[in-house]
């Protein structure tokens, strides 16, 4: 009952913050909506006794990108942003991809295709998790890991190398 | 019989909760309060002044008149700022403060020489991902910081939001590193199990702790932007940084926020490397034949843990009194460079070096 609660409490935060979101005109009201949002998804998280995703949740995107995103955003000149047109020639197209995505998500989650709804409930672990969770990333998901880590490398040396095109000059 | 056994139940469990949360709010804002005092006398006194003298003996009154000040100050929101975004930066950086303080446990469970009829928990909620979910509320302090720089509409807040952001972000790196040093040798996130790992020998004394230790210590100092590291406050540069448009009760917000950091800062290398609320053992084994040595063994060992929680506390935020009393600030880009060619991989080359020692056997 409290459980339930406290979802539909989580639920309506996120829808809510989630509208927000995409709906400022100020880019930085966005990103501290998202900020919001993911806080909340976090709270979720916490609901489903994963404590680790949400402490990871809130640590990568709410610590890291996020902040990184409000960076960039704070040096734009947020009076122009909020002043320009908000449709680009582009929206049809944009229009048609948004509602093939949201399709998507709706056929996922009214087929029931999750494994807790078909009576095969995901295994609960005692504790934190964590342990059994870096012996798979360790073991079972070495090479994928790996790929993931690979590729961020790539993004990070490729923005290196874009920043520093001029200091050569 | 059992519905009302129930409901005993539950106001039981309320009451578990609902009493160490008031006394942790209790213990954080009167701390909050009076560190400004113990930092203005400390400082004063370095400096061959008095401090604070007028109100009450020695100042002692000196709180609680600041914060009458700061609560009937007008607050003055400038019209070109973003008031909600003004107005909520400094309640952030407080819940985040406050928040991180709740996993913090203060003693090993106790029943309060014996007035309890069985033990209950020194903290609040005994989360079992402890120091990541310090680390999760830290990283979003930031957004406090960097929000109020940005609402204010000030060149000089601006500046002063981003170097301070720009520098807890870079901090946060090896403070994470070596956090994760630390779960490594105790085997576990959990802030008690970290504790207990330690009975025998504080982590300060393995062969790798103070490395870790300096790591961990510098990147706090940082984090919570002290001396040598207040490039925000650089007030011949920034006026006051991120906080320079804040006036009345907002300011005194930030005051109390940055004291409240310092202590979970505190408490946490407390907690981590120096046995948290285990008591100082004076060479328990090389020296059990020396009866004084036993003897004052046992005398600080029958001082309550919680006391001994809070001697390194306070020795902590002594610490960085006297590092601001002693040490000339950093220049900016200095400050960058300490982190990410000097710390980053220092905390990185501790942390697999440890990995190894610990399959070896040798922590």
């Amino acid at each position: 009952m409290i459980n339930q609660l406290v979802f539909a409490y989580f639920a309506v935060v996120i829808l809510f913050s989630a509208i927000m979101t995409i709906s400022r005109r100020n880019p930085i009201h966005s990103v501290l909506f998202m900020l919001l949002l993911f806080f909340h998804i976090a709270g979720v998280f916490v609901l489903l006794n994963a404590e680790f995703l949400a402490a990871v949740q809130l640590i990568v995107y709410a610590g890291a990108i996020l902040i990184l995103y409000l960076f960039v955003v704070m040096l734009l000149q947020v009076d122009r942003e909020t002043k320009s047109s908000r449709a680009n020639r582009f929206w049809p197209w944009l229009t048609a991809f948004g509602v093939i995505i949201a399709t998507e998500i709706a056929l996922l989650v009214l087929r029931g295709s999750f494994p807790g709804e078909n009576g095969v409930m995901m295994r609960t672990m005692p504790g934190t998790g964590v342990k059994e969770l870096g012996i798979e990333l360790y073991s079972k998901y070495l090479v994928p890991f790996e790929i993931a880590s690979v590729l961020l490398l790539v993004g990070l040396i490729g923005a290196v190398l874009l920043a520093k095109k001029d200091a050569k000059e | 019989m059992s519905e009302s056994h129930q409901l005993l139940n539950i106001a039981w469990r309320v009451l578990l909760f609902l009493v160490p949360a008031l006394a942790l709010v209790a213990f954080i804002l009167a701390n909050a309060m009076y560190l400004q005092l113990m930092e203005r006398k400390v400082l004063a006194h370095m400096q061959s002044r008095l401090g604070p003298m007028r109100t009450g003996w020695h100042g002692v009154l000196q709180p609680i008149a600041d914060a009458v000040k700061f609560l009937f100050k007008e607050d003055v929101i400038p019209a070109k700022a973003d008031k909600w975004v003004f107005s909520i930066a400094p309640l952030m950086l407080l819940i985040m403060a406050f928040g991180s303080m709740v996993i913090i446990p203060f003693g090993p469970p106790t029943d309060f020489f014996g007035i309890l009829s069985h033990k209950v928990p020194m903290l609040v909620s005994n989360l079992n991902i402890g120091v990541l979910y310090i680390l999760a509320f830290a990283s979003v302090g930031t957004y406090g910081v960097i929000m109020a720089g940005w609402a204010s509409n000030n060149k000089y807040a601006f500046m002063g939001g981003f170097r301070s952001a720009a520098q807890m972000i870079s901090y946060e790196i090896p403070m994470a590193f070596a956090i994760v040093t630390v779960v490594l040798m105790a085997g576990s996130l959990n802030l008690t199990d970290i504790v207990n790992a330690q009975q025998g020998r504080w982590f300060l004394f393995t062969p790798l702790g103070p490395v870790v230790f300096f790591l961990y210590l510098l990147a706090g100092i940082a984090e919570t932007n002290r001396v040598p590291f207040d490039l925000p406050e650089a007030e011949s540069e920034l006026v006051a940084g991120y906080f320079t448009e804040y006036s009345g009760i907002r300011f005194g917000i930030f005051y109390m926020a940055e004291y409240m950091n310092m202590m979970v800062v505190s408490l946490l290398v407390s907690i981590m490397f120096l046995g948290g609320w285990l008591p100082v053992q004076i060479f328990p084994h090389a020296l059990a034949g020396v009866a004084p040595i036993v003897w004052l063994n046992k005398a600080l060992a029958a001082i309550p843990p919680t006391l001994w929680l809070l001697a390194k506390l306070y020795f902590f935020i002594f610490f960085y009194m006297w590092l601001r009393a002693t040490l000339p600030r950093y220049r900016y880009d200095q400050l960058m460079a300490i982190s990410w060619k000097t710390l980053l991989p220092l905390s990185l080359c501790v942390l697999v070096a440890s990995a190894f020692m610990k399959q070896l056997g040798w922590i």
